[in-house]
């Protein structure tokens, strides 16, 4: 269970987030949406303990874990895995030691044994036989199913997405959107999706929240949250541009 | 510009900050022995064994210089032969370590905050934190410890080579004495000089791998953030090693006279 308790932001003078609350249960799928800069991805991070709040809690599982310090988090962070935006890979590794990165570090495995789970993971996410090549020699749609892979070989409770199909063509979202479905009903993990893609946010959700003006502005299922006629809502869903706002 | 200075005393007190909490976590880590063997000899062959030629060719030519010099100097008040000693202590007690210092963190130390910086800008080190991986434990204790391994060793070569291009130039350029040369070097040059170079050098090698790792880890982001983190780890890691040597040069010189 992942719970935020009036998380409030900043970044110098500028707030970011502004007592954001909400709760996502256990096996859930929640797509947090909302226009560019308006603080997905620092909400997300604060989930995991990349960030911390100027205040507010978040706790994991009951646990808040806003006042443990770096050491005390990789317990809690294992828990997780994370899908970055640019996918985060790391370049001087092949893409098999990406994915067995986690399990190398954490689990007491034969080589044999590391091997066979990258292979499993590289299978699920559609990329069987990538083991030796390296992230430089991928495409970017291949990048975020290795990195998908890298989050999920150890099989984590939680799987946070911050904007996983964002720059990929149609197909390619839709490929992944797919994957994370595939992922969600394979492993039962609790789903978090940052995204500014409706169709991302309809298919993958089970429930949609809004941030608008440093808050949760609207939440509900997708089918209601589709067919709500708060204007914010309409106008973001829309994508129609404020009529009052000057483009020059 | 009062608040603009008042702004930058708190920044430089913050990142000196910064700066001690890294090396407390860094020492933490190494006393409690979380350093990846893997990975700690890797950071060895890259700070040692790829910094072989530049440190050989400065040391040889820093010895040839040297024993250039002293000659002229000496051969004005007849102690040709002692030229050597003078090199000999010379190269084991300073120019050794801190030419050796200073050549590494030109190389290393720009490497190491650039790579760092790079993962720093792609998220790689958030990716790291995410996959239950302490930054420090993964990539900065395995540098630090190379860098106390790997510096030491550069610095015996150094001074090795050095010697040994002093000598060739002093007896069979300058025509010094061989054997009364030889002797006063050796007569004249302690175990414990050498064991200053190598203290020294052993230091060196620690602060050269924090700093880099310190300015890597903290640039700003974007390009222009990993260029400037680049140039300060040089930069601040040879003026380090150079303010740092003037107090080593103090304890240690006072320590060995107790001996």
């Amino acid at each position: 269970m992942i719970e935020a308790r009036n998380l409030k932001k900043g970044f110098g003078t500028q707030p970011v987030l502004d007592g954001v609350s909400f709760r996502i249960e256990n096996g859930e799928s929640v797509a947090i949406i909302g226009r560019s800069g308006c603080g997905k991805s620092v909400l997300l991070k604060h989930l995991i303990g990349l960030l911390q709040p100027d205040a507010g809690e978040v706790l994991i599982d009951s646990e808040n874990i806003v006042p443990m310090n770096e050491r005390q988090l990789l317990r809690v962070r294992r828990k997780f895995g994370m899908v970055f935006q640019g996918s985060a890979l790391f370049d001087s590794m092949t893409v098999a030691e990406n994915v067995a990165f986690g399990l190398r570090r954490h689990e007491h495995l034969t080589e044999t044994e590391i091997a066979r789970r990258v292979a499993e993971t590289l299978e699920m996410v559609d990329l069987p036989g990538t083991e030796t090549k390296n992230p430089a020699e991928l495409s970017g749609g291949m990048r975020k199913r290795v990195g998908l892979a890298r989050a999920i070989v150890y099989e984590p409770q939680i799987v946070l997405y911050d904007e996983p199909t964002t720059g990929l063509d149609p197909i390619m979202s839709d490929s992944i959107d797919q994957l994370m479905l595939r992922v969600r009903d394979r492993l039962k993990v609790t789903t978090v999706v940052v995204t500014h893609d409706m169709r991302t946010a309809r298919r993958v959700g089970q429930r949609v929240l809004m941030m608008h003006d440093k808050k949760i502005y609207a939440s509900g299922a997708p089918d209601d949250f589709f067919a709500s006629r708060d204007p914010v809502v309409r106008q973001f869903i829309d994508g129609v541009a404020d009529p009052k706002e000057t483009p020059f | 510009m009062i608040y603009s200075a008042k702004q930058r005393v708190t920044e430089s007190l913050a990142g000196l900050g910064r700066f001690t909490w890294l090396a407390k976590e860094a020492l933490a880590s190494l006393v409690t022995f979380k350093v990846a063997w893997r990975d700690l000899l890797y950071q060895v062959y890259f700070i040692g064994v790829k910094s072989q030629a530049v440190v050989l060719v400065t040391g040889a030519f820093t010895g040839m210089v040297l024993a250039a010099q002293t000659y002229y100097q000496f051969h004005k008040v007849k102690m040709d032969t002692a030229t050597l000693a003078v090199v000999g202590v010379s190269l084991c007690d300073e120019l050794g370590p801190v030419l050796t210092g200073l050549m590494v963190a030109g190389r290393v130390g720009a490497a190491i905050a650039a790579e760092l910086g790079t993962m720093r800008v792609t998220e790689q080190i958030d990716a790291l934190r995410t996959l239950a991986t302490h930054p420090v434990d993964y990539l900065v204790v395995p540098r630090i410890a190379a860098g106390h391994i790997a510096l030491p060793l550069l610095t015996i070569e150094s001074i090795c080579v050095g010697i040994g291009a002093s000598y060739l130039v002093g007896v069979y350029l300058l025509g010094i004495d061989a054997t009364y040369s030889w002797v006063n070097m050796l007569r004249y040059t302690h175990d414990v000089d050498v064991m200053i170079g190598l203290i020294k050098a052993f230091v060196y090698g620690g602060l050269i791998a924090l700093i880099s790792c310190y300015k890597g880890l903290t640039c700003r982001l974007g390009a222009e953030g990993v260029g400037r983190a680049t140039t300060e780890a040089a930069v601040y890691s040879s003026i380090t090693i150079l303010i740092t040597n003037f107090f080593l040069t103090l304890v240690l010189g006072k320590i060995a006279s107790l001996l």
